[in-house]
């Protein structure tokens, strides 16, 4: 019997292993579809930023009680990982509670620890699941969240109050194994909060218990394997990718939008500042059409939002109603970048892949309404928990509309005509500039 | 106060005829030198370099639009364009130190314009009105017209979010005999005019309101008498905005150059 459940555990774990390492393949790959850009300056200032902001969740901070819950979360899924590494050691070599015996005592404390952790994230995920589906939290429910999202935030809450009740069923059982003098079930004493679980049990017999002992024990191990793959396909890879995004994020001021080289170029060609010294340039494309147009930044930025809509409640166009969302931006990124990668795995080539569904600018994903919309205004950006910068991404798929499709709107067109023949934005002549100096005495 | 003091603004072209180069070049922008509201606000402001015997000169007919609404808007083309144009006659005067009024003009100066050939030391009028309190040039002691007044501040994106410049508009308003209030949305967590990325020169997206009028809201909430902007767009869509809410006899809104310079007696 012992044989057969370490036989099966390590399949488990190989099919895991499997399934999860081909995903992350993909995303990497689907990352590196992205133009390249250096983020490579800096290095101790990247690095305290992402201890901050990722490992420190300080942004989480901005609204505190919030700030807390997720902190518990957070806390709670990186240090009841150490109590998996005993289970996956139990698991492969069949022992029980392998820890134990190290830390003696001291155990007890590590695991009543672990379970005061537990209860936070089930009190915590219940009041999450309040929020979204009872309180109707607004940014929860914008349009973009209809369906798929909607209940993708709710698995994740569900899935971890499940996990949660799997180990403090688990230890449970476990105790009344050991006051049981069951074979197997090293003495460690009765832990903290699941203790109050044992009256519950009690009066069942020791098969019963071991049954139980064992399903919390493979509910909660199978549990993390498959919520470990489903957060590959989910919202939730943030748990990972904000560490990565948050040090490969921009340092620069918010209001410094990169001057396009290509354009240098041309305009120095175009105004005799330089020599056309014959570089072929190829052909330049001039903004962003699709995902491939944009850094591998912004599509890492697309994989690492957790959708929470911090940006889109402090977006001033979304505020007053207009269609633009800077999530919505996020979304409509990471799913065209999806599409694309799915038809490259099907063994299309990019360019064919590329022609495949629609562009990113397109009526399906960001159509030109909700870019035009945009303030520029960085609300979006300064919001982001894990430094995601929508903006960037809205202004390149600008660029492409001004630029390649001469798609703006036609009072902006008259904005440019009188920048380039008036010198202002307004229809004003370049030789009355400097009247208002005759104000200066009155 | 000097009533009789006569306000120059000479002319960069002017100086450099005579050899000299002054210290400062003071950046008027479009706004401030088209805008029938706002051409008061660069009127005070100079007020101020004169009354401070500030070595200033203006580009005059010579400054052009810096190229920022036509950036924000995708065009990047027109934006080099006047940049490298703005850069040459910078350059050709050897210009230093630019002080300006608007804080799109300030942010692609500071940001955009070293890439393209074009670094200088930038200063929002701000940033420049603070530093010459804290040494003691500006004392505005009195106060007068803002005694008891409510005075609020209204952030611009592209001084705050995207330049980080939160206090010291502040400070300046500190100085005056007034209380100075925050609305709900201030800060990092200031509410955009409406104006920015361009906005102003087309009509907005569908929606259910105007954003200058979504601001109104936390205006009127926080009380105040006086509205404080440091931007010429923000003032042109705030005061829009008082109108709207018909309001106009119980807030008005000013630059702070503005207040600086009625509390300094130079309005």
């Amino acid at each position: 019997m012992q044989v057969i459940q370490q036989v099966a555990f390590i399949v488990c774990l190989a099919v895991a292993a499997f399934f999860i390492s081909r995903r992350v393949r993909r995303i990497a790959g689907n990352i590196q579809l992205g133009r390249p850009l250096s983020r490579k300056d800096r290095p101790s200032e990247r690095l305290k930023k992402m201890l901050l902001l990722a490992f420190g969740q300080q942004k989480m901070f901005d609204k505190p009680l919030i700030g807390l819950m997720h902190f518990i979360i957070y806390a709670g899924f990186l240090l009841i990982n150490i109590e998996v590494l005993e289970i996956v050691i139990d698991g492969i070599f069949g022992t029980h509670r392998v820890f134990a015996p190290f830390l003696g005592s001291f155990y007890g404390v590590v695991i009543g620890f672990f379970e005061f952790l537990a209860i936070g994230v089930i009190i915590t995920c219940v009041i999450f699941l309040i929020r979204r589906n009872v309180l109707k939290i607004e940014r929860f429910h914008k349009p973009e969240m209809k369906g798929w999202p909607q209940m993708d935030g709710n698995l994740i809450l569900t899935i971890e109050i499940v996990l949660m009740l799997a180990i403090l069923t688990m230890n449970a059982a476990d105790s009344l194994l050991q006051l049981r003098g069951t074979d197997h079930y090293a003495v460690v004493g009765a832990f903290t909060f699941s203790q109050y679980l044992m009256p519950l049990m009690a009066g069942l017999d020791t098969g019963a218990l071991i049954g139980i002992e064992r399903v919390g024990w493979w509910l909660h191990i199978l549990g993390i394997m498959a919520f470990a793959l489903y957060v590959t396909y989910s919202k939730h890879l943030h748990i990972f990718l904000a560490f990565p995004n948050a040090y490969f994020s921009n340092m620069e001021p918010f209001g410094k939008f990169e001057n396009m080289s290509t354009v240098t170029r041309e305009v120095k060609l175009a105004m005799g500042l330089m020599e056309d010294d014959g570089a072929d340039e190829g052909e330049a494309k001039f903004g962003a059409k699709d995902v491939t147009d944009l850094t591998w930044k912004n599509l890492m930025d697309a994989y690492s939002c957790t959708e929470c809509g911090r940006c889109t409640e402090q977006c001033p166009a979304n505020i007053t109603g207009k269609k633009l969302s800077p999530r919505k931006v996020m979304m409509d990124t990471r799913d065209r970048v999806e599409e694309v990668g799915n038809y490259l795995s099907q063994g299309k080539t990019l360019a064919e892949a590329l022609e495949m569904g629609d562009a990113l600018y397109s009526d399906r994903y960001i159509s030109k309404e909700e870019l035009m919309a945009c303030n520029t205004c960085n609300a979006c950006v300064e919001a982001c928990p894990v430094s995601i910068d929508p903006l960037n991404i809205i202004v390149e798929l600008r660029r492409h509309i001004a630029m390649e499709e001469t798609g703006t709107p036609a009072s902006w067109n008259n904005m440019f005509a009188n920048i380039e023949n008036n010198m202002a934005p307004w229809k004003f002549s370049p030789s009355d500039r400097f009247n208002w100096v005759e104000e200066l005495n009155k | 106060m000097d009533n009789s003091q006569h306000f120059k603004a000479p002319l960069m072209a002017d100086l450099a005829a005579e050899g000299r180069t002054p210290e400062v070049l003071f950046w008027v922008g479009c706004a401030g030198s088209f805008d029938n509201r706002y051409k008061s606000v660069t009127i005070a402001f100079v007020k101020i370099l004169n009354k401070l015997n500030v070595d200033f000169a203006v580009l005059g007919p010579e400054e052009m639009c810096t190229g920022d609404p036509a950036k924000r808007a995708g065009n990047e083309f027109l934006f080099q364009m006047q940049a490298m144009q703005n850069i040459e006659t910078l350059n050709t005067y050897g210009v230093k130190k630019i002080v300006t009024a608007c804080p799109h003009c300030f942010n692609i100066f500071k940001n955009e314009y070293p890439g393209l050939g074009g670094e200088y030391e930038v200063l929002h009028h701000a940033t420049y009105l603070q530093q010459l309190i804290d040494a003691g040039l500006v004392k505005m002691q009195g106060g007068g017209e803002f005694k008891g007044k409510r005075i609020t501040y209204h952030d611009s994106c592209y001084l705050g979010r995207a330049n980080n410049i939160y206090e010291a508009p502040r400070k300046v308003l500190e100085q005056l005999d007034a209380e100075l209030v925050e609305m709900k949305r201030c800060r990092t967590k200031g509410l955009c005019c409406g104006a920015g990325g361009a906005q102003i020169f087309k009509d907005a997206e569908k929606g259910k309101e105007e954003v200058h009028y979504e601001r109104m809201n936390d205006v009127l909430e926080a009380k105040a008498d006086v509205v404080a902007a440091a931007c010429p767009f923000c003032m042109l869509m705030l005061t829009d905005g008082v109108k709207y809410k018909e309001k106009e006899g119980q807030i008005k809104v000013y630059d702070i150059a503005e207040l600086v310079a009625q509390a300094e007696g130079l309005a």
